[in-house]
């Protein structure tokens, strides 16, 4: 999707980070085209889009209704503490706090991510909608704030899975083998505490 | 004894560990590998338009399925005529050649049942045209690159032109949405007066009350750029469906050629 996505921004790219004529960072530079080969496929990414938008839909759809009725909700919906904790373990991960904060099966931090990021796919697909059916739902783009403002949305919450991305992999290279074992096999190593 | 014990134990579990490591990355791989090979299927399909087929049937199901939900009723959100711009943009130029407007006439060819027949061709002038009701339409003008502009139109609506002229269906009647399947026509086909740009719109859409034919544009005659004399303006779909200077109008039971579907975009690029 983010790929996809990718081509058909590139054919109106015009968000950029600065102020009136200074940018700090322009969406996209040149030499990151050139490298991913955007250029010129609007027409693909489009189709791409809306094939997989599908995907996208139906695999969030089933990720929830497997949440919510397993009951594992329980585990990943932030509580009071959660905040707390979450500010701990980023201390914590940034090494500037040395003891190790609260950690059920996932932590403050991860109990905030995993339900924003859920929260997020519903995002991209109300301005997803905004943006491709402006007229027949035009109750979505209102909601949106607008046409432009949801597409603005849309990239903002694309950046934000790539940022997600990033900081996963990172955590999950530092966690090491017997998580990563865990994310595949769904079980994982206890040492005994007796030993 | 106890230790030996206690070792053969935890020989035993660390095995029953990578038996089920293993197992759990075999089916792991194996997934990694089904998604790999079915996307190198999708994108080895044989083409349809510019695009591999798979994905052209999908589009079509998209289109079903927006075309579902349209209705004449979901109006483009209409702005003041003071929120449209001055400096329209300018983005296509095919069939845009030089062109001296004052041969133009409009050629529209009746839905015909049958191969078309000389005397469902005719030609309307452009005086005859600004007789109909003149209507206006100031909306968000969408690109299917992205960008949208707030622009002011003025012309006649295409419903009150088919309605005038008795185009469209098979007995020359007014086309009316009531009317019975295969009676209307299902397309309209649009084409520059030299034959390089064309495209094919659904009759629904056409027959939606923002739709025009359109000669100004913020109040004055339409200029050469943005297709003198006569353009079409269609809010419900993406700007490549916007046809400038349009020479030929003629219906069809089936989707009639499109310039952009055959570049390996959506045919039905509505909104």
């Amino acid at each position: 999707m983010i790929w996809s996505g990718l081509l058909i921004y590139w054919a109106n790219d015009v968000y950029r980070i600065g102020w009136s004529d200074h940018t700090i960072l322009k969406f996209f530079p040149d030499s990151f085209y050139k490298a991913f080969h955007v250029p010129f496929k609007l027409a693909k990414g489009m189709s791409f889009h809306f094939v997989f938008m599908w995907l996208f839909a139906l695999n969030g759809f089933l990720y929830v209704l497997y949440i919510m009725f397993s009951g594992k909700w329980r585990e990943l919906i932030p509580g009071k503490k959660s905040f707390g904790d979450a500010w701990q373990v980023l201390l914590h991960d940034l090494f500037l706090k040395k003891e190790k904060p609260a950690q059920g099966k996932f932590n403050g931090a991860q109990k905030i991510a995993y339900t924003g990021i859920i929260i997020m796919g519903i995002g991209s697909l109300v301005t997803g909608l905004a943006i491709y059916k402006p007229v027949q739902l035009s109750w979505m783009m209102y909601l949106t704030g607008g046409y432009e403002a949801a597409r603005i949305e849309h990239f903002i919450l694309t950046i934000g899975y790539v940022l997600f991305f990033i900081v996963h992999i990172v955590q999950v290279i530092r966690s090491g083998w017997n998580n990563f074992r865990a994310i595949v096999a769904g079980w994982e190593v206890v040492e005994d505490a007796g030993d | 004894m106890m230790v030996q014990e206690e070792n053969k134990q935890e020989e035993k579990f660390r095995k029953v560990v990578r038996r089920k490591t293993v197992r759990a990355f075999s089916w792991f791989f194996l997934f990694l590998l089904f998604l790999f090979a079915g996307w190198k299927w999708l994108v080895n399909q044989p083409n349809a338009d510019g695009l591999p087929k798979p994905l052209r049937k999908i589009l079509h199901v998209n289109e079903k399925i927006f075309s579902g939900v349209y209705s004449d009723s979901h109006l483009s959100k209409e702005y003041p005529k003071s929120s449209a711009v001055s400096d329209v943009r300018v983005n296509g130029d095919v069939g845009m050649k030089a062109y001296d407007t004052s041969e133009w006439t409009l050629q529209v060819v009746r839905f015909s049942p049958f191969t078309p027949v000389p005397g469902d061709t005719f030609y309307v002038t452009l005086d005859e045209i600004k007789k109909l009701p003149r209507t206006e339409v100031v909306f968000n003008f969408k690109c299917i690159e992205g960008w949208s502009q707030v622009t002011w139109w003025g012309g006649v609506k295409f419903s009150d032109f088919a309605a005038h002229y008795r185009v469209g269906t098979r007995d020359q009647s007014a086309p009316d949405k009531e009317y019975a399947p295969g009676m209307i026509a299902k397309y309209a086909g649009l084409v520059t007066p030299d034959g390089e740009y064309y495209v094919g719109i659904d009759m629904a859409s056409m027959l939606h009350p923002q739709t025009i034919l359109c000669y100004e544009m913020n109040g004055k005659p339409l200029p050469m750029n943005q297709g003198a004399p006569l353009r079409l303006i269609i809010p419900v779909k993406y700007g490549v469906k916007h046809i400038k200077r349009i020479g030929t109008l003629f219906f069809s039971a089936a989707p009639p050629p499109d310039y952009w579907f055959e570049q390996g975009y959506d045919y039905y690029a509505g909104l």
